[in-house]
């Protein structure tokens, strides 16, 4: 094992926490960050649950959000019921899942009424088609930036696997559950290994 | 069926398979809403898109305007919900199990393995959406100037959208 590689995962004491929030705590913690958090939220959410409220030390932050994203589904959405749960039980988790989703959720339905009032009107067209072209170039901001560790690896079977995927979804269309249902198995096993070989 | 129980059925089966989050899940959302059930026509799915970005809170929430345009504010609560709850429950189950279990190396190689499959979703949002956006070469420069800036520099992501409404007001995009 190379010298900086990380120690095995022990779970870190608790010196910062002097007691656990309580959920009117979490749900307004969590609604804070969610409307702070313009164009992704897990920014805000590192800011004021390690820096902010000191609930959790970066490390605890990070494995705990590491968990989140080997899951499906949207990740801090993932996290809100995981850190709840963990204070408060599955009622901290609830509070802390309705303050991500519930102040937004009004806000989008309330631009969903105008838009459907409003949408047709040629200038806010325009305005959109040229916010909506920004927010696709962010979009491809945040895969090139996850693909370089990849090309940096040289990882040429990651790169596949990933040009593959883009094909079978992107340009051929097919349904994500079949394609996922054949992929997810097939880069399992050649991670496993490629591993093996390594450590052989 | 029930508009307001295929928004429930679609979007709680899609969360299942949204490995990477939720901007993983765009290609499917699109297929579905603008190809399968016609919800959307392209346009309105790259505006729902648009703001949905420009809006605060997690960028899933695209679903909210979904929901809504299929079937008002019940569809816009059960859409969302459909697609946060379940795998937020998941979460806190695979929690309480791996914080009860020893550690294991088979987290890791999964987590890994499924690096490349999410950014290839991602990468297949990307396209898809950049085709239903950027329909003239101007609309396309921009996009690719608005990719190469947000990935080169660490200018707040707010003032690119802010540039791309501009332009679009001044009707130089679409």
């Amino acid at each position: 094992m190379p010298p900086d590689s990380p120690p095995a995962a022990v779970p870190a004491p608790h010196p910062l926490i002097s007691s656990p929030p309580t959920l009117a705590a979490l749900f307004v913690a969590f609604a804070k960050m969610s409307l702070a958090g313009f164009g992704g939220v897990l920014v805000w959410a590192r800011r004021g649950i390690v820096d902010q409220h000191k609930w959790m030390t970066a490390e605890e932050f990070n494995e705990t959000f590491a968990l989140c994203h080997f899951l499906p589904g949207p990740n801090i959405v993932n996290f809100t019921m995981v850190f709840g749960s963990r204070f408060r039980g599955i009622a901290g988790g609830i509070a802390a899942f309705s303050g991500l989703l519930g102040p937004p959720l009004v806000i989008m339905t309330i631009l969903g009424i105008l838009y459907q009032h409003f949408g047709e009107i040629e200038m806010l067209r325009r305005i959109l088609a040229g916010v909506s072209c920004a927010a696709v170039g962010l979009l491809i901001a945040v895969v090139f930036r996850m693909m370089k560790p990849l090309i940096n690896k040289r990882d040429v079977i990651g790169l596949m696997i990933l040009a593959a995927v883009f094909i079978a979804i992107g340009v051929l269309r097919l349904p994500l559950a079949s394609v996922l249902l054949v992929a997810i198995p097939v880069s399992i096993a050649i991670t496993y290994i490629v591993r093996q070989r390594k450590s052989a | 069926m029930n508009p307001v129980w295929t928004l429930a059925w679609t979007f709680g089966v899609m969360s299942l398979f949204a490995v990477g989050g939720g901007n993983a899940a765009l290609p499917e959302m699109h297929r579905v809403a603008v190809d399968v059930q016609h919800w959307l026509t392209d346009k309105q799915f790259a505006d729902a898109f648009a703001i949905s970005q420009l809006s605060p809170g997690p960028n899933v929430l695209i679903v909210t305007l979904i929901g809504y345009s299929v079937a008002g504010i019940t569809g816009a609560l059960v859409a969302t919900l459909a697609m946060c709850l379940p795998t937020a429950l998941m979460a806190y189950g695979v929690s309480r199990i791996l914080t009860k279990s020893s550690h294991s190396r088979w987290p890791a190689i999964i987590q890994s393995a499924l690096v490349p499959l999410s950014i290839g979703l991602m990468g297949a949002s990307g396209f898809i959406l950049a085709r239903a956006s950027d329909h003239t070469w101007v609309a396309a420069v921009f996009t690719i100037g608005a990719a190469a800036l947000a990935a080169g520099t660490k200018l707040n992501p707010f003032w690119i959208l802010l540039a791309g409404g501009c332009l679009g007001f001044a009707g130089l995009i679409g």
